[in-house]
């Protein structure tokens, strides 16, 4: 049997480190050690394959209650790729956030804002053939975090997605373009590249919005590609 | 293209998207023989990891609409979870090479950046000798820090170490 074709190394600077002082929470559970490489065999390369009738879609996150949420309701769309520009079809997204005052519907959430009994917080969706995906929701409020003095999270709408094997497997955070605490969060700014950082950062995006009812945003997302880098160094891989 | 998104934490709010059931592999009628796999996850101060996501994957027996070959589960209070499953059997390595019985290993929690990616192993395989992963890690103690022992009938434990002491072994794939 040949053996499975891997997912590439990231790109440096594109991740954030797992020690990252400015985030206090990393600093009892970051590994001392370095982490140790494993050539990828079919338990990284292969990866589990969900489906819409065992895993039901919440492609609407404002009608999970008894009546709408408050807030702003909005459309977020975009497209799953790896890195050579192929669709990742049929992958399951899923996604959670915080009411629009800024409160997750979570026990351990005290943040002195009102909860709202309308807005679980939970949405899941699939995205199509070609990778495209869209859900509607409403926008998240920022909120009060104790990492530093004054700390206060962007506002953000948390990712998780699988891809199609599981060194794919990515949990990230998407951010609203112009807001003014993405400067000051270290969570945003662990990530060193600035272009990889900024593609952190959803556009507002007229043909995703829709006339009478809804701003839309669009946020791509790119997962690791497989094989060897066609451009990069030159060597055979 | 661009490369890869980045990775952002999972935050200590991912429970809007636990599903208790999900840490039972077993739960759409998958047949083979049915283990139940519990740990603790601590920091490097030893405290309990009670907010993290620990989610496992494995290869064998094959996923189907009868084993989701993917489960999660939520750390409680004391960091401990628990997952039922049904036990691998070996894999392919690379080339002609065979790998031991094992779940891939996936910890998320507030305050790590990235997932965090380690192995599980079960103690008294005949094939954990010659695995190519366990058999390149020269010190015993460091090998331990991804083979579960039996805790009972059909029950393996392996305790997650983040930092320190004992520290588990973590991958980079």
């Amino acid at each position: 049997m040949s053996d499975p074709v891997p997912f590439r190394p990231f790109q440096a600077g594109t991740q954030p480190p797992l020690d990252h002082a400015a985030y206090g929470s990393t600093r009892l559970r970051h590994p001392n050690r370095p982490l140790r490489r494993l050539a990828q065999t079919v338990s990284e390369t292969t990866g589990p394959a969900f489906t819409r009738a065992l895993f039901p879609e919440i492609a609407d996150m404002t009608r999970q209650g008894k009546a709408a949420p408050l807030g702003e309701r909005i459309i977020v769309a975009g497209r799953v790729t790896d890195e050579d520009g192929r669709p990742v079809p049929n992958t399951m997204i899923e996604l959670w956030q915080a009411n629009a005052a800024g409160r997750y519907a979570h026990p351990r959430d005290t943040h002195d804002a009102p909860a709202d009994p309308n807005f679980p917080g939970e949405g899941r969706v699939f995205t199509d053939a070609e990778g495209h995906y869209r859900f509607v929701t409403i926008k998240p409020g920022a909120y009060p975090w104790r990492n530093h003095h004054n700390a206060w999270r962007p506002v953000h709408i948390h990712f998780s997605l699988f891809g199609s094997g599981f060194a794919q497997r990515l949990i990230t955070q998407m951010y609203f373009p112009g807001d003014p605490l993405l400067e000051f969060d270290p969570i945003y700014h662990a990530v060193s590249d600035a272009g990889a950082r900024e593609r952190l950062v959803s556009r507002f995006d007229l043909d995703v919005t829709e006339p009478e009812w809804a701003l839309g945003y669009r946020f791509d997302i790119v997962l690791r590609g497989r094989g060897a880098t066609p451009f990069e160094d030159g060597e055979a891989h | 293209m661009p490369a890869a998104t980045a990775s952002q934490t999972i935050g200590p709010y991912w429970h809007l998207i636990e599903h208790a059931e999900w840490a039972d592999l077993t739960r759409f009628g998958a047949e083979g023989e049915r283990i139940t796999v519990t740990g603790r996850v601590t920091d490097g101060e030893g405290a309990p990891v009670s907010d993290a996501a620990v989610e496992i994957w494995q290869s064998s027996p094959p996923a189907d609409e009868h084993f989701p070959g993917y489960g999660r589960a939520a750390t409680d209070g004391e960091g401990r979870f628990r997952f039922v499953t049904v036990k691998p059997e070996a894999v392919p390595g690379l080339g002609n090479q065979t790998q031991a019985p094992h779940l891939s290993v996936v910890l998320l929690a507030r305050g790590l950046m990235t997932a965090l990616r380690t192995r599980l192993y079960f103690e008294g395989e005949a094939l954990n000798e010659t695995d190519p992963l366990l058999a390149a890690i020269a010190d015993p103690a460091e090998r331990a820090t991804l083979i579960a022992r039996p805790a009972g009938s059909g029950s393996w434990t392996l305790d997650i170490r983040l930092q320190g002491e004992g520290e588990t072994i973590f991958l980079e794939v």
